[in-house]
């Protein structure tokens, strides 16, 4: 039972480590300087909310054999789905040059220049996928996981205050409810939940060939990736709540050389930590558009076909890849600009791919027996909406930094 | 030079003739989905415009 788990485990954990971009790291470092041990809770709240999202894209991938853009496509027309792969597509673009940018930083640290950083990175990425097979792959991205939960022996050497960060778990506005509580909770409930994980999770559930007798244990595997996901936030927010208490730190890799002063050893971790979560997240967010396009163009588009079986797939990878590295190699880009970007952009896709996801979780021809209960429902329309309406005040707040103080 | 590009439009026609037509049931639910959507995007386009003004002007 133990040994089918494992093989069935991988896309669930991938896509909920993953989340954990460097974006993500960056917001969590933030939270943790700015409020200390008081957002916890709500990091433990947001595991179940991303497992509910998360868990329909399974059933839909499992059954139908279909991507989320495909089904898009076919179950909505060309309109919302050309509306999903273009969003889809530039969004993973400003993405992935947020995530080079999370990189660069980190490895900065240690002296690396960027163009080194980029093109290895780029390089890194693509010889993953040279043995074609999936499973090599998807090993390969299991370990990069396994070194994202690095926050987590971080912990224990920054030995953090007791009282107050037990009193992090339980649910309390320490800080009250002010504009900028307001908008950190907004900005981690955006981090919880982004288009392409969405596309990404069917993709790969597809591309690995999981069935509907699979479901049970793709549910367990992203139950688990869940409970990663929100270990590392916890870590990462305990982490700077301890060591930069109310420090002014506008992102993570500022925050790496900061805390370098204070303890050299978790300093280097939490680089490290941000350099492989802005990688994990060029991996995945790559390959969800390449999916997606392979889908609807009907190019050959699975991690089981080498380079020559399908090209389209490797150089429309490749093409984002290096775009979004020459970006952030550009002197004077707009990288804040891009980055503030990318949240507004997002929120204009997320509504759509959730509600897409909802209602053919709704239709018995396109998921049969699978389709959602009464409760699941109810869980699901909860959830989606509280999403919908904090990341679109979250863009609005972006678009008008004014709003919120 | 030129092929490619006129492979790429046939693509596209044929893409767009495949799913001419959505394969959803269009019931009460799905309709009112569609449209809060639609709505949703003009408000956000809108939004996006007059930031877009204000900061020209």
């Amino acid at each position: 039972m133990f040994s089918l788990f494992l093989a069935i485990a991988g896309p669930g954990i991938i896509v909920m480590v993953a989340d954990n971009d460097a974006g993500g790291i960056t917001t969590y470092t933030v939270t943790g300087a700015l409020f200390l041990f008081s957002f916890i809770w709500i990091e433990i709240l947001l595991g179940p909310v991303a497992y509910i999202c998360q868990e329909m894209t399974v059933r839909l991938g499992a059954i139908t054999k279909r991507g989320h853009a495909e089904a898009i496509f076919d179950a909505f027309g060309s309109f919302w789905g050309w509306f999903s792969l273009l969003d889809l597509t530039l969004t993973d673009f400003l993405t992935i040059v947020t995530e080079f940018i999370g990189m660069t930083a980190a490895l900065s640290i240690f002296g690396v220049p960027p163009l080194i950083t980029v093109i290895v990175v780029i390089c890194l990425i693509m010889s993953m996928v040279i043995s074609g097979r999936y499973w090599t792959w998807e090993k390969i991205v299991l370990a990069l996981c396994a070194l994202n939960l690095i926050y987590v022996p971080a912990v224990f050497l920054v030995n953090p205050p007791l009282h107050p960060l037990l009193s992090g778990f339980i649910p309390a506005f320490p800080f009250g409810l002010t504009g900028t509580v307001i908008f950190f909770i907004m900005a981690n409930v955006g981090t919880t939940i982004a288009p392409w994980m969405i596309f990404f999770q069917q993709s790969s559930v597809v591309d690995k060939g999981l069935q509907e007798k699979d479901i049970k244990y793709s549910r367990l595997d992203t139950a688990l990736g869940a409970c990663f996901t929100v270990i590392c936030a916890v870590a990462c927010i305990v982490i700077f709540a301890t060591l930069l208490p109310k420090g002014n730190i506008q992102d993570a890799a500022t925050g790496a050389l900061r805390i370098m002063s204070v303890n050299r050893a978790v300093g280097i971790a939490v680089a490290i930590g941000l350099f492989d979560a802005g990688l994990l997240g060029a991996i995945c967010i790559s390959l969800a558009s390449s999916w997606a396009w392979g889908e609807v163009f009907g190019w050959p588009h699975s991690l089981n076909h080498n380079f020559k079986a399908a090209p389209g797939f490797y150089v429309l990878r490749l093409l984002i890849l290096i775009g979004a590295g020459i970006i952030v190699l550009i002197p004077g880009a707009p990288l804040i600009l891009i980055t503030l970007f990318v949240q507004v952009i997002a929120v204009t896709l997320l509504p759509a791919a959730l509600t897409f996801l909802l209602l053919l979780l709704n239709e018995e021809d396109v998921v049969g027996k699978h389709k959602n209960t009464k409760i699941q429902n109810i869980l699901a329309i909860i959830i989606i909406g509280s999403i919908i309406v904090l990341a679109t005040l979250y863009a609005i707040g972006t678009i008008f930094p004014s709003l919120f103080g | 030079m030129a092929n490619p590009i006129r492979n790429l439009i046939n693509r596209i026609r044929e893409i767009n003739e495949k799913y001419s037509k959505p394969r959803i049931k269009m019931s009460r639910p799905v309709k009112f989905a569609l449209l809060a959507l639609r709505i949703y995007l003009i408000f956000l386009i809108i939004l996006l415009l007059y930031r877009f003004i204000i900061t020209i002007h």
